[in-house]
């Protein structure tokens, strides 16, 4: 298996004595190039587990293995993503897609040629030399994208990116990372607590439940793409991620154990 | 607009302060020597800059300022950069600098006297002194608050000391640094007139001492108004450089009066 979670805890200890469990005995597997959501509310770990496997991060037991080797430490092979952008304020737009290239010591007519490449690739070719600070929250996302892929990562890890963007600008966005995964065929797993998001995105939902943080259940989606957010197909599997959350009356009797 | 309407208010307000300074000298209440009138001052002032005595003290003390403060940025600066970095050494610094900071520049001239002897040296260390510690200690905690996220995408693409220091580090902590220059510029043109008094025989602070020596009261204060614009230009100058820094680095400007 490509990205494999093995009964990963992640514990926090306080005054070396309270404990608290944000993750607790995780297990999931993931295949190349699938898009992964992992939903659920605050608290439940879903960060967490997304730390874990960025590498910023090291889970108190079990393990996270990337191509079957253990994650101990970040790596370039495997970009987040971040809600607030972390773009860096003072490069403009080309000099920040350009930031992970210079630390591959790639030569600069190289890194200009890549760079804009990618920018181009998000639609931002008339703003390269502006600066973060000049654009919309949208473009700022798209800029942070053009980073990440402009590395050529093989995982693409996104913690709640659209979280700070308008209803509209996310939907369009969610649209761009979609065309963006199918055109690169990037491995990506997508933090959110948007529930019609995940059933745009994912290849599979990861439902996860809080304290302590676990994986409670996974949904597939077996649609097509790209999918229409008013089908009905559509909407039979957000109703069930609804349930899922208990937040829909259910018709099916085992629910009510 | 709004810049006229503050011109105008300026304008205002100093010709208010002129035409009360002329009223008390018409009472004729305070002897000449006391207090000149403004004609007299302007007088003063403008035979100041007609036979060029302004001019070639001005260029003194601009090089001397130039030369302290400077020597100020590098060595506060550099040091910052250092201390701020290691917390743990810091932590032996701090109490030292501390107790430093609020003696008066002026407080160690008799040892400046007898460790740099006479000359441009006691008011170039004294400006030195001046201005060394808002840079330091803004520099120390510019690099101690880098934002978390810069550091973890530095982490993330790979980038290790010393870049890590002039690609993060020292640019994401410009802001406050720059605070620290604008502090320091203020404290080191009123500490140059001071250092000047005491130690100099050339300069803007010597043409005043030179001034009541030959009890030429319009004079002394024809020089306090020439060092009072001087000043203010050159803090609307950094001001404007430090503005324009925050904008770029999308820092939010308070309004300022």
């Amino acid at each position: 298996m490509y990205i494999s979670i093995s009964e990963a805890s992640r514990e926090y200890f306080y005054n070396g004595k309270e404990k608290t469990t944000a993750l607790y005995k995780v297990n999931l597997e993931i295949e190349k190039g699938e898009f992964i959501c992992l939903l659920g509310p605050s608290g439940c770990g879903k960060s967490t587990l997304l730390n874990l496997i960025a590498g910023f991060d090291k889970p108190t037991s079990g393990f996270v293995k990337v191509n079957g080797e253990a994650v101990t430490r970040p790596s370039e092979n495997r970009i987040t993503i971040f809600q607030n952008y972390g773009l860096l304020p003072w490069r403009n737009v080309l000099r920040n897609v350009e930031l992970g290239l210079e630390a591959k010591k790639i030569p600069k007519k190289e890194r200009r040629r890549i760079a804009e490449e990618y920018i181009e690739l998000v639609g931002l070719s008339s703003y390269k030399h502006h600066y973060p600070a000049q654009l919309s929250g949208g473009m700022q996302q798209r800029v942070a994208l053009a980073r990440a892929l402009a590395v050529d990562p093989e995982i693409l890890l996104m913690d709640e990116p659209f979280g700070a963007l308008d209803a509209m600008t996310r939907m369009s966005m969610q649209d761009e990372i979609e065309r963006l995964w199918q055109e690169k065929k990037k491995t990506i797993i997508f933090v959110t607590h948007d529930i019609e998001e995940t059933v745009f995105l994912a290849d599979r939902i990861v439902i996860m439940t809080p304290s302590p943080g676990r994986i409670k259940s996974i949904i597939k989606v077996p649609l097509g793409r790209k999918r229409d957010r008013t089908s009905a197909d559509f909407l039979e599997i957000r109703d069930r991620v609804f349930e899922e959350f208990g937040f829909k009356e259910s018709v099916e009797l085992d629910f009510y154990l | 607009m709004n810049l006229l309407k503050r011109a105008i208010k300026a304008v205002v307000s100093i010709s208010v302060l002129i035409v009360i300074w002329e009223l008390i000298v018409l009472t004729g209440r305070f002897e000449k020597s006391l207090l000149p009138s403004p004609a007299v001052v302007f007088t003063g002032m403008s035979k100041m800059i007609m036979d060029g005595t302004l001019f070639s003290n001005l260029g003194v003390s601009i090089a001397r300022f130039l030369t302290g403060y400077l020597l100020a940025v590098l060595v506060g600066v550099i040091l910052g950069l250092l201390l701020g970095w290691n917390k743990n050494v810091w932590s032996y610094i701090d109490p030292i600098i501390q107790v430093l900071r609020p003696v008066s520049p002026i407080a160690w001239f008799p040892f400046i006297v007898l460790w740099f002897g006479i000359g441009d040296a006691p008011a170039v260390v004294i400006i030195f002194i001046a201005a060394f510690y808002p840079i330091l200690l803004s520099t120390v905690s510019g690099v101690g608050n880098v934002d978390a996220i810069y550091m973890k995408v530095a982490d993330n693409f790979g980038i290790k000391q010393p870049e890590l220091l002039f690609k993060i580090i020292l640019p994401s902590a410009f802001p406050l640094i720059a605070n620290g220059l604008h502090l320091a510029l203020g404290s080191a043109w009123v500490f140059l007139v001071a250092g000047e008094m005491v130690g100099a025989q050339s300069g803007l602070g010597f043409m005043i001492i030179d001034a009541r020596n030959s009890l030429r009261s319009d004079l002394v204060l024809a020089g306090i108004i020439i060092i009072g614009i001087l000043g203010l230009l050159l803090d609307r100058l950094i001001r404007l450089l430090e503005n324009r820094i925050k904008r770029q680095w999308g820092v939010t400007l308070e309004e300022r009066i």
